[in-house]
């Protein structure tokens, strides 16, 4: 507009500038002392790895072999894409059928199912974590179970509130053609919810892949979904702590997010604020 | 077609509610009996009345202890998150260059679990506080804003983009008709902005206010509740009451349930406060 706004635009550009960096300073702290010998880590963490504090990949070796890392990132993307996929499907399937018969039992479901999204994952915790043994949930496919029993407060509260913009003549027209509910939901409707239910993907995916305290009491014996394995990684019983193996932990839990930010960035920023707005 | 949609409810309905009955549903109403009850196991419990409630105060003040620190953690992270998050989303609509850039970078840390979170600021906050020969588990103060560092690096971005939708939607016509009517700036964020992008307040003090107050996987790798429990926020508190000493998890379960109480109050009343606000501009 003038000179005198252009002058504290450079002011800000650069004040942003310094302060993106501060932002990625956590991150590259972790990077670089993952490639740092145990007693470098905490003693100079701010060196940076070379001549003797530099060990190659040793820190990752031994912290893959003790977490058990590679099969916990198996874990963390098998549970992760099942249970998000059957969130949504069922989710959907569900707020469709809710919002469209209306009824005394339909209304009480909705008023669960949002009520369920205020209520602390502690105040549930114990009980759940007892019946979902008793019923043999306490494995990586059972598990997708509880999560769906979960995830579905928000994702049919989303879904719902969106069904209802569609106009119910779309779908008679199509029950006039002769489909039967689920064709018409899964070739009519569904359609229609696609970028509702990427919101829906979206919002699941990061609370599941990034979920500790569920899969750590259900499955945690047996089977470690990644940030059990981090979390596992100090306070197992390996004897001294390993801050190698740990950094090393660190960056590999990290890698995936960033990959996954990168690629689907628009997405990810559309769905986080839609679903934001919308709860 | 709604009364074939009927017959289909066992498809559409039954799978989600079995699960939802399963996690949510019966544990619910099992822990609020439970909360009521003395066991060492599920099976075989005792009705003991308010006795748990009466014990999580008595027994010792972890509880008072938590929260307190819970609600003085929650009142800091909620001003300086929005505060910060405010300013950098005036910033970037300003369309100078490399938005799109800084936006990526500021959004990143909210896509990193809390477990991990806690590791990394750790390792940072040891590393700065070993200069003075001390690490975060010295004094409740380190673990104190060392979590309300990690919540605002946490947090910003997300609401960042939040507030930036808000501003984005204001019409350029209104900010005009005010700047030709003389405005101060100062003038135009009190009577223009802000009302404006009320909603935009309200989701993002709800979102601050109840991820902070939940607060757990952060707390628990950042300092596990070190020294001495003096940095356990509710979260942890009730976790370690009910797998800590066996024979209390009736107490953990109360104390559960007036967690559940306080963030329930917290989230009505939110809501009519800013109901009320919006309606007002």
């Amino acid at each position: 507009m003038n000179k005198r706004n252009s002058v504290s635009n450079g002011v800000i550009t650069a004040f942003l500038s310094i302060l993106a960096i501060a932002f990625m300073v956590p991150i590259i702290l972790v990077f670089m002392n993952s490639f740092k010998g145990q007693f470098y880590i905490s003693k100079f963490p701010f060196e940076w790895p070379a001549g003797d504090r530099f060990v190659g990949i040793d820190n990752y070796m031994n912290g893959i072999v003790k977490s058990g890392f590679l099969s916990a990132m198996g874990y963390s993307f098998w549970i992760t894409i099942a249970s998000v996929l059957i969130i949504v499907i069922l989710s959907a399937m569900t707020a469709w059928y809710i919002t469209r018969r209306k009824s005394k039992l339909t209304g009480i479901l909705y008023f669960a199912f949002v009520f369920s999204m205020i209520v602390p994952f502690q105040m549930v915790m114990y009980s759940m974590v007892y019946i979902a043994n008793t019923l043999h949930l306490d494995n990586p496919v059972g598990i997708i179970f509880v999560y769906l029993g979960f995830g579905a407060g928000l994702a049919v509260f989303i879904f719902s509130g969106f069904v209802k913009g569609i106009p119910f003549e779309i779908e008679e027209a199509a029950c006039i053609d002769g489909c039967n509910p689920l064709q018409t939901f899964f070739m009519v409707v569904f359609p229609l919810l696609k970028p509702t239910a990427i919101t829906v993907a979206i919002l699941q995916a990061m609370w599941v892949w990034n979920d500790y305290l569920l899969p750590y009491l259900l499955i945690g014996n047996k089977y470690k979904t990644i940030p059990v394995a981090v979390q596992g990684v100090l306070t197992g019983s390996y004897g001294a702590r390993d801050m190698g193996s740990l950094m090393a932990m660190l960056v590999l839990a990290i890698i995936p997010i960033i990959l996954f930010y990168l690629v689907g960035q628009k997405s990810i920023l559309k769905g986080v604020i839609a679903g934001a707005v919308k709860g | 077609m709604l009364k074939t949609l009927k017959r289909y409810f066992p498809i559409f309905v039954l799978p989600t509610l079995a699960a939802f009955a399963i996690s949510f549903i019966i544990p619910f109403i099992m822990g609020v009996y439970l909360s009521f009850s003395s066991f060492k196991t599920v099976k075989k419990t005792t009705w003991v009345g308010l006795d748990n409630y009466i014990k999580m105060f008595t027994m010792n003040s972890d509880f008072t202890k938590a929260l307190i620190f819970t609600v003085e953690f929650t009142i800091i992270s909620v001003i300086t998150v929005n505060l910060f998050a405010f300013i950098l989303a005036k910033f970037l609509t300003r369309g100078i260059k490399g938005t799109n850039l800084f936006r990526t970078v500021f959004f990143m840390p909210n896509l990193i679990g809390g477990i991990v979170l806690g590791y990394i600021w750790q390792l940072l906050i040891n590393g700065v506080l070993r200069n003075f020969g001390v690490d975060i588990t010295f004094s409740a103060k380190y673990g104190f804003w060392g979590l309300v560092i990690l919540m605002n690096w946490q947090m910003i971005g997300y609401m960042m983009v939040i507030y930036i939708a808000g501003l984005q939607n204001i019409p350029d016509e209104l900010i005009e008709a005010a700047s030709i009517d003389g405005a101060s700036s100062w003038q135009m964020l009190r009577k223009v902005t802000l009302p404006l992008i009320a909603p935009s307040i309200t989701i993002c003090t709800f979102l601050t206010l109840s991820n902070s107050f939940k607060l757990f996987d952060q707390n628990l790798s950042l300092t596990a509740g070190a020294p001495r429990n003096e940095t356990r926020m509710l979260a942890l508190d009730i976790y370690n009451t009910f797998y800590g000493r066996t024979g209390y998890a009736g107490v953990g379960q109360a104390k559960a349930v007036i967690f559940f109480l306080i963030v329930a109050i917290i989230g009505l009343l939110q809501l009519k406060v800013s109901r009320s606000k919006e309606v007002e501009s």
